[in-house]
């Protein structure tokens, strides 16, 4: 398609398009937008900086000084060291599968990868707790042979896998279908074997796609609240992650802890966005190339 | 079943396999196992939980708040997502990729941080305190909330639709007489149809199951301003496991009815969308 504005060059002085707002009309709706924005987006996140260091630089980093906290940080990053790398082996072979071959129930299975996505955190963590808790289906056998899953970390683990199940997979499976075949086909036939093929045609032409999976599973990983917190069983420095641990802080009205600790949260979903910004650029930069 | 004649390549069987494994025991079995503990429960048994009172005022509450607040968010997200796609203005990069927020703040640290800002002393708060208007504690804390959590969706969804819009149809529109309300209202909104259900059925479903945003600014005083995910909390911290079992089993019948909305609605968007 030829653009607009190449056809409209020579008349420069020309009037505003007709499909263009007045100018005033223009401004009022960007102002809207940007009030709106401000108000729900830009207000709360000032307000967590505000709050965290309302008692001084000293007293923010005196939050973090504090053994329950540092364990909070760790049980995060131990949740998120497994959930994410597991979910990411998952999104690789679940598109590998989707996108290489054609069997029948596709889109069936596409829509059950996509489930967690629709269920309730709270759900999320409850189906756990009615399956390994002490009353639930196999729980008793686990706790019998002295394997706590329901309060202790490997529910934790259980419960962030779930949350973040689809993320690695939804962002591979369009891509590597609109990629096609050909190019393994092309590497299978010069006598790449399977792996070979993988590393070298499949990986480079998904690395994108799957480093943005992957820094959205981390954020919801980290974050996550609701389900964490019903298997959790709220042990201070046991079973609480960062998110939990807010929370504690919060209801012991240790609002300046609370959101020094949550401050840390907010820095990770600014990270994260930078991150995924920075992504989208060069993925569509990479695009362009390729066409 | 390994299709050779339409693809040469390996691994189909261990890719598969493992998919449907790991999708068996991390999501489809831990689910069923919850409609088979419900089963548990005879029909009146199940009907008494579901329908109790406090339940009852729960369900009002979340469905009521979800809705108005994917309503919200249609307006606003319409909105947000024709100032980025049509208007330069300057620091909309930063604003495009700000819009994300909600998805990324874990909503934990958006629950405290939207309930400091709207209690009677916060920013926000102490403007309408005088005014009558009560935030934090109250239902509208829990709208404030949902508005939140669903804004991305909309504009996510609107967005691209937007962006790939063949703004002819406008021109043809405006040349044959259309006055740029008309030709917004008639021709560029029934084209965004689609889009919009989508968004507003995505940011619905999502506002129905939150819970980490809505605990801290709704109070959670039953019968009043006690969301459907909290109630199942409650009972299972009261260990009444059949209790919170029956009335995850009807928010997961409401999940499952909405994930099948929103496929069809992509199906129909798509099939809306298709270049002639």
């Amino acid at each position: 398609m030829v653009p607009a504005s190449t056809l409209s060059t020579p008349r420069r002085a020309a009037p505003r398009r007709v499909t263009a707002e007045p100018p005033f009309v223009r401004w009022l709706l960007i102002g809207v937008a940007l009030l709106f924005l401000g108000l729900f987006l830009v207000v709360p996140l000032a307000a967590v900086f505000t709050e965290a260091f309302a008692k001084g630089v000293g007293y923010y980093f005196h939050s973090f000084n504090d053994p329950n906290t540092l364990a909070a940080i760790k049980l995060t990053f131990i949740a998120a060291g497994i959930a994410v790398p597991l979910n990411c082996v998952f999104g690789v072979a679940a598109a590998w599968a989707i996108a290489k071959f054609d069997f029948r129930g596709k889109t069936v299975l596409i829509t059950l990868i996509d489930l967690p996505f629709s269920v309730s955190p709270v759900v999320s963590g409850m189906i756990y707790v009615l399956l390994f808790g002490a009353q639930g289906l196999v729980g008793p056998w686990f706790i019998e042979h002295n394997i706590q899953i329901i309060f202790a970390v490997p529910g934790i683990v259980l419960a962030t896998i779930f949350v973040t199940f689809p993320f690695v997979a939804r962002e591979l499976i369009p891509l590597m279908q609109a990629q096609g075949r050909t190019e393994e086909e092309a590497a299978h036939v010069l006598g790449a074997g399977g792996w070979q093929t993988f590393w070298r045609v499949t990986l480079p032409n998904i690395k994108w796609g799957l480093i943005y999976g992957v820094i959205l599973c981390n954020a919801r990983a980290m974050g996550e609240f609701g389900a964490v917190s019903v298997v959790s069983g709220h042990i201070r420095g046991q079973t609480n992650t960062i998110p939990l641990h807010v929370e504690i802080l919060y209801n012991e009205y240790n609002f300046v802890g609370a959101f020094a600790v949550a401050s840390l949260l907010t820095f990770l979903a600014i990270v994260t966005l930078v991150l995924k910004t920075w992504v989208e650029r060069k993925n569509t930069a990479l695009r362009g190339a390729e066409n | 079943m390994a299709n050779k004649k339409n693809s040469v390549l390996p691994g189909f069987k261990l890719t598969l396999g493992y998919t449907v494994l790991y999708l068996g025991l991390i999501v489809l079995i831990p689910l069923a196992c919850t409609f088979w503990k419900a089963s548990a429960l005879t029909w009146d048994q199940f009907w008494h939980i579901v329908t109790a009172p406090r339940v009852m005022a729960s369900y009002r509450l979340s469905f009521g708040a979800s809705f108005l607040a994917a309503l919200i968010n249609l307006f606003f997200g319409l909105l947000v997502a024709w100032v980025l796609v049509r208007y330069q203005f300057w620091g909309k990069r930063f604003v495009d990729a700000l819009v994300d927020l909600p998805f990324a703040l874990p909503t934990a640290v958006a629950g405290i941080a939207l309930t400091a800002i709207y209690a009677p002393n916060g920013w926000i708060g102490h403007w309408l305190a005088p005014l009558g208007i009560k935030v934090a504690y109250t239902r509208l804390g829990v709208l404030v909330a949902l508005t939140f959590i669903g804004l991305p969706f909309i504009v996510r969804t609107v967005q691209p639709v937007l962006e790939d819009f063949d703004r002819e149809i406008e021109e043809s529109a405006a040349s044959l007489g259309a006055n740029r309300w008309q030709t917004f209202w008639r021709v560029t909104l029934p084209m965004l149809r689609p889009a919009l259900l989508t968004g507003f059925t995505l940011a619905f479903a999502r506002a129905l199951g939150e819970y980490g945003s809505v605990v801290f600014i709704a109070g959670n005083m039953p019968m009043k301003t006690e969301i459907t995910p909290l109630l199942i909390i409650t009972k299972l911290e009261e260990f009444d496991y059949p209790g919170a079992t029956a009335i995850a089993v009807v928010m997961l019948v409401a999940s499952f009815v909405l994930l099948l909305a929103i496929n069809f609605l992509q199906w129909w968007s798509h099939r809306h969308y298709a270049p002639a």
